[in-house]
C-alpha cells in the first residue's frame, strides 16, 4: 500500500517534471517560403476577395513583396464596391482587400458602401450580419476621412450583440439558432470593439465592464497540451465550416486583441497569452492556406497587443558538443522574430535526466547585441554526457515590461549533451579452469587482430572500461559482443558492467548446445553505442577458432542462413498459367448431319398427319368462334416464339413477364374456344 | 398345303391382326401416337448423336432428351383421358384435357428453354 503510494508520488513528480518541456521557434523563412507556395495566385490571380484578403495579409505581416495581381483584384474590388448586387459579405471583404491594396476608389462608391452597411448594422439579426456591416464602416474609416461613419445607436448595438452570447463566454450566431461555438464568440468580440470605436457618443461604462467579464469567462474554457500550448477547441462545426482549434483561436486571438486596444487591459493571465502564442508556434509550418493564415493573422495580433505581448525563448542548437566545446546560445524574440526589450536570460537549474530535484544556478548568460543571442561560455560544473532538462528565466531590465510582456516564468527546455566516450584496459583472456591461457590486449576503438584458438573447455573473458569526459562510469545503450561462424551464424551477447567496468565471460561448456556443435573460426566482434557518444564504434577484434565435440543425432539444426537479400526482391521464376483446355467439340459436318436428321422425325409426323386425313373441319365458321379460335392458335404461337427469344438473347425475367401477360390472354382465348368446341361437339351428340 | 405353322407364320398373323385392330381405333388417337412416335424419334437422335461426339455439354443433351420425352408423356396423358374406351375419365370433357396438355406443355418447354442454354 505504501509502495503503491509512493510509486504515485513518483509518477506525479515526474510528469510535473515532464509537462511544458519543449521548444518553441519564432517565424522563420521556412514560414515565408511556405506562404510564397500555399498562396501563388493559380491563373495570375487569386479566387475570391477572401482568398485575396487571406495571401496579401500573410504576405503583409511576413514582409514578402505582394504579386503581382494589384490590377486585377482592384478590378474586382472596385466592381464589388459599386456593384448594388453585393451584399454585405461581399462588400466586407473587398474593403479589407482595398485596405491593403489601396486601389483608387471613388468618393460615390465609397459613400454608397457606407449607407449601405449603416442600413445593414440597422437591419442586422445574426451575428455574422453585424460582423460584416460594422467591420466594413471600420475599414472604410481607416481608408478614407471624408466619410461619415459614426454610429449613433452604439449602446443599443451592444446589448442587441450581447444578447447573443451565453454564460459559458461563448456566442450563438444568431437567436434562433443555438449552437453557440469559440469562433463566433472570437468574432463578436472584434464586432464589439469595433462598434465601441466607431461609437458617436461615450459608451456606458458598466456595459464595458461586463463584456470584459464575459472574456474571462470564455478564457475559463481554455484547454491547455503538455507542452504548455493553450487552445481553444470548437466541437461545433457552424454554418461557415470553421471547425478545429486553429480557427477558433484565432478568431478569439484577433477578438481579444482589438478589444483591449479599444477598452484598455484585461485581467487575464499572462500564462494563458504565452500559451497561446506556444500554440501557433507549434503548430510549425501549416499545410494549406488557410490555416497558414489563421496562424499568422493570430501571431500578428499576439506580436502587439494591449494584454501582453508574448516573448518566445528558443535555442539555436538544443544538441552541445563536450569535445568542440560548444556553449549554450539561448535567442529571446516575439513571436514574429523581432527584437525584445532589454531583458538577460538565467539559467536557473538543470536537471538531468529522471531526477526531480536540481540545485538552484541562477547563471546569468551574456548577451551579445550584435547577433542578439544570449550566450552562456562554459556548461555548469557537473555537466556530463547525457540528456538534461535547463530551466531558463527571462528577467526584463525595465520593470514597467513585466505587466507589457509575457514571459512564462520558467521556460525548460531539453538539451543533449555528447561527448567522446574512453575506452581502457581492454582485453581478452583465454582461461581453462582458473588459470589464465593466453591474454590478449586490445586497443579500442582502432583496430585489432586477435587470433585464439579454444575448446569447449575453456573461457573466453573480455572487459574494458567505459568512462565519460568528466570521468564518470557511462552505460551506453548498446554494448554487444558478437561471434560468427564461417557459415554465417551469428550468436549475439550483452555486455554486462558495475560502475566502470565492462566484462563479460563466455563459458564454451554450457554454450555447446547455443552454438548447435558447430566448430571453426568464430569471427569476435564488439558493439558499443549510445546517442550521446561520439565515438560509438562496431569493431572487429579477430577471430577464436573453436573445437567443439561432435555433433550427436538429437541435435537441433542450425538456422539456415538468409538467402542473399539482393536475390530475394530479384527477379522469380516465370510463371506459366495453364489454362482449362476447352472441350473438344465434334466437328462441324456432323453436327450439321445430325441437325437435319433431328428434323427428320419431324416431316414423318407431317407425311402421317396427312395419310391419316387431318382436317380442319371442326373449325368453327362464324366470326366470333372463329376469331377466338385464330386468336388461341396465335397464342400458342406466340408463346413459343417467345421461348424462342428466350433461349436467344432474353433473361428469365422478362420472359416470365411476357409470359404472365400472352398466358391471361391466352386463357381467356383458350376457355372460350375449347368451350365453344365442347357445346358444338356436346349439340352434335344429342341430336 | 397342309404344313405345320411355323413360328414365322405365326408372327405374320399375329402382325396382322395387330394393323386390323389397330385400324379400328379413332383418328384422333391415331394422331396422338403419332405424336408419340415422332417425340420419341428425335429422343432417339439425339441419344446416338451423343452417344457419337460425347456429352459436352451435358445440360443441352439434357434439356433436349428430357424435352421429347416429357412430351411424349404428356402425350400419352391426354390419349388416356380422350379415349372414349376409358371408363375412368368418362366425365371429363376431351377439350379440358386438351387444355391441360397444352399448359403443360408450354410449362414444360418454358423449363427447357431455360435449362438448354
Amino acid at each position: 500500500m505504501a509502495r503503491s503510494l509512493g510509486f504515485i508520488i513518483v509518477l506525479l513528480a515526474v510528469t510535473s517534471i515532464c509537462d511544458a518541456v519543449a521548444i518553441f521557434h519564432p517565424i522563420s523563412e521556412s514560414h515565408r517560403s511556405a506562404a510564397l507556395e500555399l498562396f501563388s495566385p493559380a491563373a495570375g490571380s487569386f479566387s475570391g476577395l477572401e482568398e485575396a484578403y487571406e495571401a496579401l495579409r500573410t504576405f503583409e505581416v511576413l514582409g514578402i513583396e505582394k504579386p503581382d495581381t494589384k490590377d486585377h483584384t482592384c478590378n474586382s474590388v472596385v466592381d464589388t464596391l459599386s456593384s448594388s448586387s453585393s451584399n454585405l459579405k461581399d462588400l466586407y471583404h473587398s474593403l479589407r482587400v482595398n485596405g491593403l491594396l489601396k486601389c483608387k476608389t471613388s468618393k460615390e462608391a465609397l459613400t454608397g458602401t457606407v449607407s449601405r452597411l449603416k442600413g445593414g448594422v440597422k437591419e442586422a439579426t445574426t451575428l455574422l450580419d453585424y460582423y460584416y456591416s460594422v467591420g466594413g464602416l471600420l475599414l472604410v474609416k481607416d481608408q478614407s476621412s471624408e466619410v461619415d461613419v459614426l454610429l449613433g445607436n452604439a449602446d443599443g448595438i451592444l446589448r442587441s450583440i450581447k444578447a447573443l452570447s451565453q454564460s459559458d463566454g461563448r456566442w450563438r450566431y444568431s437567436s434562433n439558432n443555438p449552437a453557440s461555438s469559440t469562433y463566433a464568440a472570437g468574432v463578436a468580440l472584434e464586432t464589439l470593439s469595433g462598434v465601441i470605436s466607431l461609437a458617436a457618443s461615450a459608451i456606458d461604462e458598466n456595459l464595458i465592464g461586463t463584456l470584459k467579464n464575459d472574456i474571462v469567462k470564455l478564457f475559463d474554457s481554455i484547454e491547455k497540451y503538455d507542452d504548455g500550448a493553450y487552445y481553444f477547441d470548437d466541437k461545433v462545426i457552424d454554418a461557415s465550416g470553421h471547425q478545429g482549434p486553429l480557427s477558433a483561436t484565432s478568431a478569439v486571438v484577433r477578438g481579444l486583441t482589438t478589444f483591449a486596444s479599444t477598452s484598455g487591459t484585461l485581467n487575464i493571465p499572462e500564462e494563458k497569452i504565452l500559451g497561446l502564442a506556444r500554440f501557433f508556434l507549434g503548430v510549425g509550418v501549416p499545410g494549406n492556406s488557410k490555416d497558414l493564415y489563421y496562424q499568422i493573422d493570430a501571431l500578428s495580433c499576439l506580436e502587439n497587443n494591449r494584454v501582453s505581448v508574448p516573448l518566445i525563448l528558443s535555442l539555436p542548437a538544443t544538441v552541445l558538443s563536450l569535445t568542440s566545446n560548444d556553449k549554450l546560445k539561448v535567442r529571446v524574440n516575439t513571436v514574429l522574430g523581432s527584437i525584445a526589450p532589454p531583458l538577460s536570460v538565467k539559467l536557473m537549474q538543470v536537471f538531468s535526466s529522471g531526477s526531480k530535484d536540481a540545485p538552484v544556478l541562477k547563471e546569468e548568460l551574456k548577451f551579445d547585441p550584435k547577433e542578439a543571442i544570449h550566450t552562456m561560455d562554459a556548461l555548469p560544473e557537473g555537466v556530463d554526457i547525457g540528456e538534461y532538462v535547463f530551466a531558463f528565466e527571462i528577467v526584463l531590465s525595465d520593470p514597467e515590461d513585466k505587466r507589457k510582456y509575457a514571459t512564462g516564468g520558467r521556460t525548460k527546455v531539453p538539451i543533449h549533451v555528447t561527448g567522446v566516450v574512453g575506452v581502457d584496459n581492454a582485453k581478452l583472456t583465454l582461461l581453462e579452469g582458473d588459470s589464465v591461457e593466453s591474454e590478449k590486449k586490445l586497443n579500442l576503438p582502432g583496430k585489432n587482430d586477435v587470433a585464439l584458438s579454444a575448446n569447449h573447455l575453456q573461457k573466453l573473458h573480455l572487459s574494458f572500461l567505459l568512462t565519460t569526459p568528466l570521468g564518470k562510469p557511462f552505460k551506453p545503450h548498446q554494448a554487444l559482443f558478437k561471434l560468427r561462424h564461417e557459415t554465417g551464424v551469428e550468436h549475439i551477447f550483452v555486455v554486462g558492467n558495475s560502475g566502470k567496468q565492462f566484462k563479460i565471460a563466455l563459458d564454451f561448456l554450457g554454450l555447446v548446445e547455443k552454438f548447435f556443435y558447430l566448430s571453426g573460426q568464430y569471427d569476435i566482434e564488439l558493439i558499443v553505442g549510445d546517442a550521446a557518444m561520439e565515438n560509438s564504434f562496431l569493431q572487429p577484434l579477430g577471430y577464436v577458432e573453436l573445437d567443439l565435440p561432435k555433433v550427436p543425432e538429437k541435435a537441433t539444426r542450425p538456422p539456415s542462413q538468409a538467402v542473399d537479400p539482393y536475390l530475394r526482391y530479384g527477379p522469380k521464376a516465370e510463371i506459366n498459367h495453364i489454362f482449362r483446355v476447352p472441350e473438344k467439340r465434334p466437328p462441324q459436318e456432323v453436327s450439321f448431319a445430325f441437325l437435319g436428321l433431328v428434323f427428320v422425325p419431324f416431316l414423318v409426323f407431317l407425311i402421317g398427319l396427312l395419310r391419316l386425313g387431318v382436317n380442319l373441319k371442326n373449325f368453327p365458321t362464324s366470326t366470333v368462334p372463329a376469331t377466338f379460335a385464330i386468336l388461341f392458335h396465335g397464342g400458342i404461337a406466340a408463346v413459343l416464339l417467345l421461348y424462342v427469344f428466350f433461349w436467344l438473347k432474353l433473361d428469365l425475367f422478362t420472359t416470365l413477364k411476357a409470359l404472365g401477360v400472352i398466358g391471361i390472354f391466352l386463357m381467356f382465348v383458350g376457355h372460350s374456344t375449347l368451350s365453344h368446341i365442347a357445346s358444338v361437339s356436346v349439340k352434335v351428340k344429342s341430336a | 398345303m397342309g404344313k405345320s405353322p411355323t413360328t414365322k407364320d405365326d408372327a405374320q398373323a399375329l402382325f396382322q391382326s395387330l394393323r386390323s385392330a389397330y385400324s379400328a381405333t379413332p383418328t384422333n388417337l391415331k394422331i396422338i401416337d403419332l405424336y408419340v412416335v415422332f417425340a420419341v424419334f428425335t429422343a432417339l437422335v439425339q441419344v446416338v448423336y451423343m452417344a457419337i461426339v460425347g456429352s459436352f455439354p451435358f445440360n443441352s443433351f439434357l434439356s433436349g432428351v428430357l424435352s421429347c420425352v416429357g412430351t411424349a408423356v404428356l402425350a400419352v396423358c391426354l390419349r388416356i383421358q380422350v379415349n372414349k374406351e376409358n371408363k375412368e375419365f368418362k366425365d371429363l370433357p376431351p377439350e379440358r384435357a386438351f387444355a391441360d396438355f397444352v399448359l403443360c406443355n408450354l410449362v414444360l418447354h418454358l423449363v427447357i428453354m431455360n435449362f438448354l442454354g
